[in-house]
């Protein structure tokens, strides 16, 4: 098959992928998105003949555009952009996910500082203040006191771009030093890990460190659940232990997995591949099927 | 082997250096992007933005 790879930045994930496809002997199509014009008409070159496009790119709102380009064109992307425009915006995330009764943590969204500070205080100390876009636990807040709240509220007020004044305020979650990420395709774990981390921020890129998770049949039905209200697609479902279950608090579209594939045994790239072969196979019958039929 | 554009220093390559892949020079610890593989060219990375992640 012919994959079009959709990047701005090689990082160690695409260099896994882009490995394997070719080991396989698959046609790789790599498109730096950054030289890219995507019209109303015709899509990029090269991109036509693919049997499918893998958005890689670093930067959401690329991602976010390109996919719907691509998606406009009728060439098949995987993540779609539906999934994309609800990942890449926290705030589009927990909507999904409460929409599909999925566990998240209790959110509230205000936009103004005055409201902020309400919702803040109705959370109590300490909440959390994220913004609505954004990734490797960058410019995340956790408010420890009222005082912390308005210097953090006046920040981001005077930041510049609107977004940062779309105020995403959550419940903080006693985690006991870790999170779980779950990666993922169409709901089917490929495999999972814990990071810890003395920080209450957990994640890879701010040096927690992974361990191999055992995704149990309650993690397996949230993950799941949440690729769905999402979706579907190659995820990265991230959740918190609560005490008494778990709660989904990320679910990221351009997932990295260099982490995940380091912690566990499964080869990771290849069970990637092994989807985008699945998919690819499918549609092809798929439109043999309509083929004969019409 | 190719020069850091920064410092003008060698810098190693990996055997299967991909372009729009990110180096880091070893003496002035520059980040640099392969702007091609044939022949190697590099510049100095775009600096991180806002929205760059996962």
């Amino acid at each position: 098959m012919n994959v079009g790879v959709l990047y701005s930045r090689i990082r160690r994930d695409e260099k896994l992928l882009l490995s394997e496809l070719r080991e396989r002997g698959h046609e790789v199509t790599k498109v730096d998105v950054r030289d890219q014009q995507f019209t109303l008409s015709n899509a990029p070159e090269g991109l036509t003949d693919c049997d499918v496009v893998v958005d890689r790119c670093l930067a959401t709102s690329r991602s976010k555009y390109a996919t719907r380009f691509l998606d406009h064109y009728g060439v098949p992307v995987v993540n779609s952009a539906e999934t994309a425009a609800l990942c890449a915006d926290k705030a589009e995330t927990s909507l999904a996910l409460s929409a599909a009764g999925v566990p998240t943590p209790e959110t509230t969204v205000a936009f103004t500082t005055d409201a902020a500070m309400d919702a803040i205080e109705s959370f109590g100390y300490p909440c959390v203040l994220k913004p609505v876009v954004g990734s490797w636990g960058r410019l995340m807040a956790k408010l420890d006191s009222k005082s912390a709240a308005e210097a953090i509220l006046e920040h981001k007020a005077t930041l510049g771009h609107y977004e940062h004044k779309v105020f995403y305020v959550q419940e903080f979650v006693e985690k006991p030093g870790r999170d779980i990420r779950v990666v993922a395709v169409d709901g089917e774990p490929i495999a999972g890990m814990t990071r810890s981390s003395d920080h209450w921020l957990t994640n890879a890129a701010k040096g927690a460190s992974a361990e191999p998770f055992e995704v149990d049949d309650e993690v397996a039905e949230l993950v799941a659940r949440a690729s769905e209200a999402v979706g579907g697609g190659l995820l990265g479902v991230d959740l918190m232990e609560t005490g008494d279950g778990y709660t989904v608090h990320e679910v990221n579209h351009t997932v990295e997995f260099k982490a995940l594939d380091d912690a566990v045994d499964v080869d990771v790239p290849a069970a990637v591949v092994d989807w985008l072969e699945s998919r690819v196979e499918e549609t092809a019958t798929d439109e043999q099927t309509v083929e004969a039929t019409t | 082997m190719t020069t850091c554009p920064e410092c003008g220093a060698d810098v190693t390559l990996p055997d299967d250096v991909e372009t729009g892949e990110i180096l880091d020079c070893a003496t002035c610890g520059a980040e640099l992007e392969v702007l091609s593989t044939e022949p190697v060219e590099l510049d100095v990375a775009p600096e991180l933005e806002e929205d760059w992640g996962e």
